[in-house]
Formats: structure tokens, sequence, C-alpha cells
């Protein structure tokens, strides 16, 4: 586990002071204006112990767990755009550990235990809240299935109940469960340590705080090539020139085969876009997650008031960052019948992003062929909910070069050893 | 919305398509003699290039017939589509058959007759 900063304290461990209350005051009278600034925006060294590619939610984990608890402080991450503008700030922050199969327990729920107490850890109000995830069922097989599936996920000591139609409806009341619809509401299941978390504050809080530690975080700097001696990682070639490093680790998601070829590191990954939609606020009218596996829909409601609907995966490659309209129409549709409200809803905006889709539906946390160079990818369209718990075993790969309990099951390997973590079936897709 | 040209129906909506993925994977006749990191290039490597892509698509409500097609990943425009069992003529498409690394795969060298000893796989 992170070791947990000192919760009563008032600065950070760098010596950044703290948010608070007080210091909401003390900046109230000097009317906002000297709040200090999260975290610094250096021009790279020439060279640092380790060089995370990527500033999302993943690399910056993997970034603040490197220092925080590996003590690697002399370290950068290098983002081609702005922090958080990959897939972590176009997810729509559905968080949950009931998977199937014990690999994906264990590590979905490792990151589940490290987001409990994670806005105090990073003293940043990471807006967590443990609403519940209901995942309903529309037929006799996906039900059977369901409770199956329950069992599994309860022996791995992960919450999961079991709902009737009258105990959704008693949940949510805006739900149909008229059994004439198109995709009936059966029944469903709950896991109520589950919920949403606000996207772009776990960036920033994750930037702020290794940024606390001395980690430099590099900004609009994109990764061109990955220089190699033999066998070796020597340092990535940046549009900010070459920068030194015995240890890269690649957190860049939809762009990993892209990173992967300048290195010849193959993947088996394929790049997808995911879309996502919210409607014009509303007031407060659905408090839990509501995710369904057959019709590709989930349904949340941010604090905004919006309604956040996400749909399932186009079906061809794309690095375009926006996705075909027939897609969400589909999800639409069921939405729609499900929820009737929704019917009068105006949605102000739509958005994709570029997903890593892997053959199991599970992560690559990953040494390579070339020594020093790591990847973590794969998480395809529901990474967000893993990122404590990516970070926190990818800064052990790196710090380690070996992987730990948790992110041995996840190596490249298994495509060849054929020990896959097949969550497409078990776990059902979606997020 | 993709307007995709069937080389039997003509233009149609890309709904009555599927995307079967990258083209020109051979599967290895020397199934035996290869390693299985060998059989994963063929298995599960996929190319996954940002730019010329060239891919199987299916006319699924329509001919239902395969084809190939060789497509931008970045602007999603279709450069040349070209009949199953053949390669792309175009000069995007020879380039992007030509680069991929999986020409040099040793699953792709294993996928040719030749490299069968002693005639069955
Ligand atoms: C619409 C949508 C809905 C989703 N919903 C959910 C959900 O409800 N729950 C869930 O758990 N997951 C969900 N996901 C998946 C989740 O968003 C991702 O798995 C997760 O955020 C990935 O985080 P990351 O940090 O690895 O990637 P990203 O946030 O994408 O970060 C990768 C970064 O790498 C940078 N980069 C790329 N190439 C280079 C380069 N050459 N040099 C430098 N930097 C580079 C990019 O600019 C980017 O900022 C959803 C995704 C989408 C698109
Ligand atoms: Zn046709």
């Amino acid at each position: 586990m992170a070791e947990s900063p000192d919760r009563g304290a008032r600065r950070l461990p760098g010596g950044k002071p703290k948010y608070s209350i007080f210091s909401l005051l003390r900046n109230a009278r000097s009317y906002h204006q000297d709040w200090q600034r999260a975290w610094r925006s250096p021009e790279p060294k020439k060279s640092y112990d380790a060089i995370i590619i990527g500033g999302g939610g993943h690399g910056l984990a993997t970034a603040y767990y490197l220092a925080a608890v590996h003590r690697m402080t002399n370290i950068a991450v290098v983002e081609k755009g702005w922090l958080g503008g990959g897939n972590t700030g176009r997810n729509t922050t559905i968080i949950r550990s009931n998977y199937m199969w014990d690999e994906s327990a264990a590590i979905y729920d490792h990151a589940l235990k490290l987001w409990e107490g994670l806005t105090q850890d990073l003293n940043f109000n990471l807006m967590f809240s443990q609403r519940g995830v209901l995942t309903i069922a529309h037929s006799w097989h996906e039900l059977r299935e369901m409770s199956r599936r329950v069992h599994a996920i309860r022996l791995n000591g992960i919450d999961s109940d079991v709902l009737n139609p009258d105990q959704i409806k008693k949940l949510v009341p805006m739900i149909n469960i008229d059994p004439s619809i198109r995709y009936p509401v059966m029944g469903g299941f709950l896991q109520r340590r589950g919920g949403t978390a606000r996207h772009d504050a776990v960036a920033w809080g994750y930037a702020r705080a290794a940024d606390d530690l001395g980690v430099d975080i590099i900004q609009n700097c994109e990764v061109t090539g990955l220089r190699r001696k033999g066998n070796r990682i020597e340092g990535v070639e940046t549009t900010k020139g070459f920068i030194k490093s015995p240890k890269v680790g690649c957190v860049v998601a939809g762009h990993c085969s892209v990173l992967g070829a300048m290195a010849d590191v193959r993947l088996p990954i394929a790049s997808r876009p995911l879309q996502a939609l919210v409607s014009e606020p509303i007031k407060p009218e659905l408090d839990t997650v509501i995710m369904s596996n057959a019709v590709h829909m989930y349904i949340s409601q941010s604090d905004k008031g919006e309604m956040v609907l996400g749909a399932g995966v186009d079906k061809y490659n794309s690095y375009a960052q926006r996705g075909s309209f027939p897609v969400p129409e589909h999800m639409i549709a069921a939405a729609v019948e499900i929820f009737p409200i929704l019917s009068r809803l105006r949605m102000l905006r739509h958005w994709g992003g570029i997903v890593d889709t892997c053959p199991d539906a599970s992560p690559i946390i990953s040494k390579t062929d070339v020594k020093g160079l790591y990847f973590n990818c794969g998480w395809g369209t529901g990474g967000f909910k893993a990122t404590p718990g990516s970070g926190h075993v990818f800064a052990d790969l790196i710090a380690n070069d070996q992987p730990n309990k948790i992110a041995a099951p996840y190596a490249l390997d298994r495509f060849q050893t054929g020990l896959l973590i097949d969550e497409h079936g078990a776990a059902g897709v979606a997020h | 919305m993709l307007l995709i040209d069937c080389p039997h129906c003509g233009p149609r909506d890309e709904t009555e398509f599927s995307c079967g993925g990258e083209a020109h994977i051979a599967r290895p006749l020397a199934e035996n003699s290869i390693t299985d990191a060998e059989f994963a290039e063929y298995l599960f490597w996929r190319d996954n290039p940002k730019g010329v892509f060239l891919e199987r698509w299916c006319h699924d409500a329509g001919c239902r017939k395969w084809f190939n097609a060789a497509r931008d990943t970045v602007s999603h425009a279709f450069l040349e589509i070209y009949p199953m069992g053949s390669l792309p003529k175009s000069d995007a498409g020879k380039a992007a058959y030509a680069g991929s690394w999986r020409r040099k795969t040793a699953s792709e060298a294993a996928a040719k007759p030749s490299s069968v000893k002693g005639g069955k796989a």
C-alpha cells in the first residue's frame, strides 16, 4: 500500500501549503488572487532517473507513487497536450471493482481501496462518491449469468447484491420496469462501494502531489521517438529535444501502438473511439450509476445536474477522437425507453476518446524486450476506475524492474502462454 | 457516418457493414514448428497504425461479401477498396502493405507453402 502522508500536517510532504478551509478563508481575503500554483511548468532537464510518457491519470499516478513510495524524485512526466486531455478527461467516471476473475478482482479492488482515502492522501477534492453502481440485466440468460458472476465476485470478498425489478424501481424511481419494452429490466446487481469521481481532479490532484515531491511535469511536449542502444532504452526524443533516462514508462492509452512502433514493441491493441454525451442540467434525480451491458449504455447524474451517458465502442480503428453517430443513437434509443424522462432532455455536448482495446479486455502492465522500457496500456473502455491501483503497481514494476503479485498476471507474455484474463465474457465489457 | 462503396452494391451507409480488422494476416502452415511467441504474432499481435490501415470489411446487411480496404485512421477516408485475396494497388495502399512490421514476422514466413518441410503442416 501507499504510505499515507500525514493527514494532520499543514503542508504536503514536499512543502506545498495544503488546501483547507483556512486556506480558503485566507485566500478569500485577497480576492483569490494569490493562490499557490498547483504545479510548476519546468523545462526538461537533460536526464532523469525515469520518464513517464503520458500525463493522463495513470501516468501521473505512476509518477506520484514512484516519488511517494519508491523515493524516486528525479523523474519527469512528458505529455504532448495538457494534463488529463486524453481519456482521463473524456470518460464517464464509473468506478467499481466487481469483476469476475481473481486477477481482476485483485487489481480493481486494490484501486477501489486506494480511491477510498485518496482525497485525503492527495489533499485534493476528487469528489469521490460511492453512490453505488447498478448493472441491469435484460434477459433470462443475462440474469442467470449475472447471479453466477455475483457469487464469484463475493468469493473474492467484493460486495455485490442481486436486486429484483421492484427493488430496482425503489432505488431508481425514474426507471421503467414495464416488461414489454425492447430491453426489459429483469433484475440487476449492485456494488454499493462503486460510484464516480471528478475526472479532471484526479489528474490535477496527482499532478500537484507529484510536483510537490519534485517530479517535473512537462506539458506540450510530444515524444517522437524512443532511443535504444541495442536492447536497452536510452531515452526519449521529444519536441523539446532528447531526454536521457534508463527507465521509460509508456502510459499513452490509445496511442500505445504508435509508441510501441518507435521501439519495435508489438502489442495486441486496437485503438477505437468510445463516445459519451451529457444533457442539460436538471434537478437531482438519479443518485446511483446504472449500466447495461446488453445495450452498451451507462448513465449517471453529475453534481452539476447533467445526465452523463456513455455508449459502446465504435467498430473500426480510429485515432480521430470522434466517433460515428449510429453508435450513440443505438444507445439513446434504448435509454429513452428505459428512462422515459430522458426523451425531454436536450443533449449539450458529445465527444469521443481513443481507447486501447485488448483481446481479453484486460490491461497490459509489463516489461518489454527492450530493457528499461515498460508499458501500461490496454485499459480500453474501463481504466479510469483503476487509476490509483494501476499507477501504484506500475510504479512498483518500474522501480524494482519486477512486477508485484497484482501486476504479474498482466504481463505481455500472457498472449504466448495463453493465460488470458478474459473479462470480455466474464464481466461483460462496458465499464 | 461513413458512406462505404461496396464493390458489389455501390455506396451504402456504414451501419450496413461490419469491420473485420487487419487484412493480410496469413495463418502459419508450419504451426508445429514455430514457437508460441511466433504463433502469438498471428493470433494476437495487431497492426494498429495512425494513418493508412489495410483492413477487411463485410457488407453484412447487403450482399454479405467481404472486401479489403485501405483507410486512413485519422481522417477515416477510404483510399482504396480492393477484392479479397489481392493486394492494394494505390501508392498509399502499397506503402502501407510494404511498411507493416508483419511482413518481417516469422509467422508470416511460416505461412508460405515453402515453409512446410516434408509436405504436410
Ligand atoms: C467516452 C469514454 C468513457 C469512458 N468511461 C469510463 C468509465 O466510466 N469508467 C472507467 O473506468 N473508464 C472509462 N473510460 C476509460 C478510461 O477513460 C481510460 O481507460 C483511462 O482514463 C486511461 O487513462 P490513461 O491515463 O491511461 O490515458 P489518457 O488519459 O488517455 O492519457 C494518455 C496521455 O498520453 C498522451 N500522449 C499520447 N501520445 C503521446 C506522445 N507521443 N507523447 C507524449 N504524450 C502522449 C495523451 O495526450 C494523453 O494525455 C472511458 C473512456 C472514454 C473515452
Ligand atoms: Zn454489398
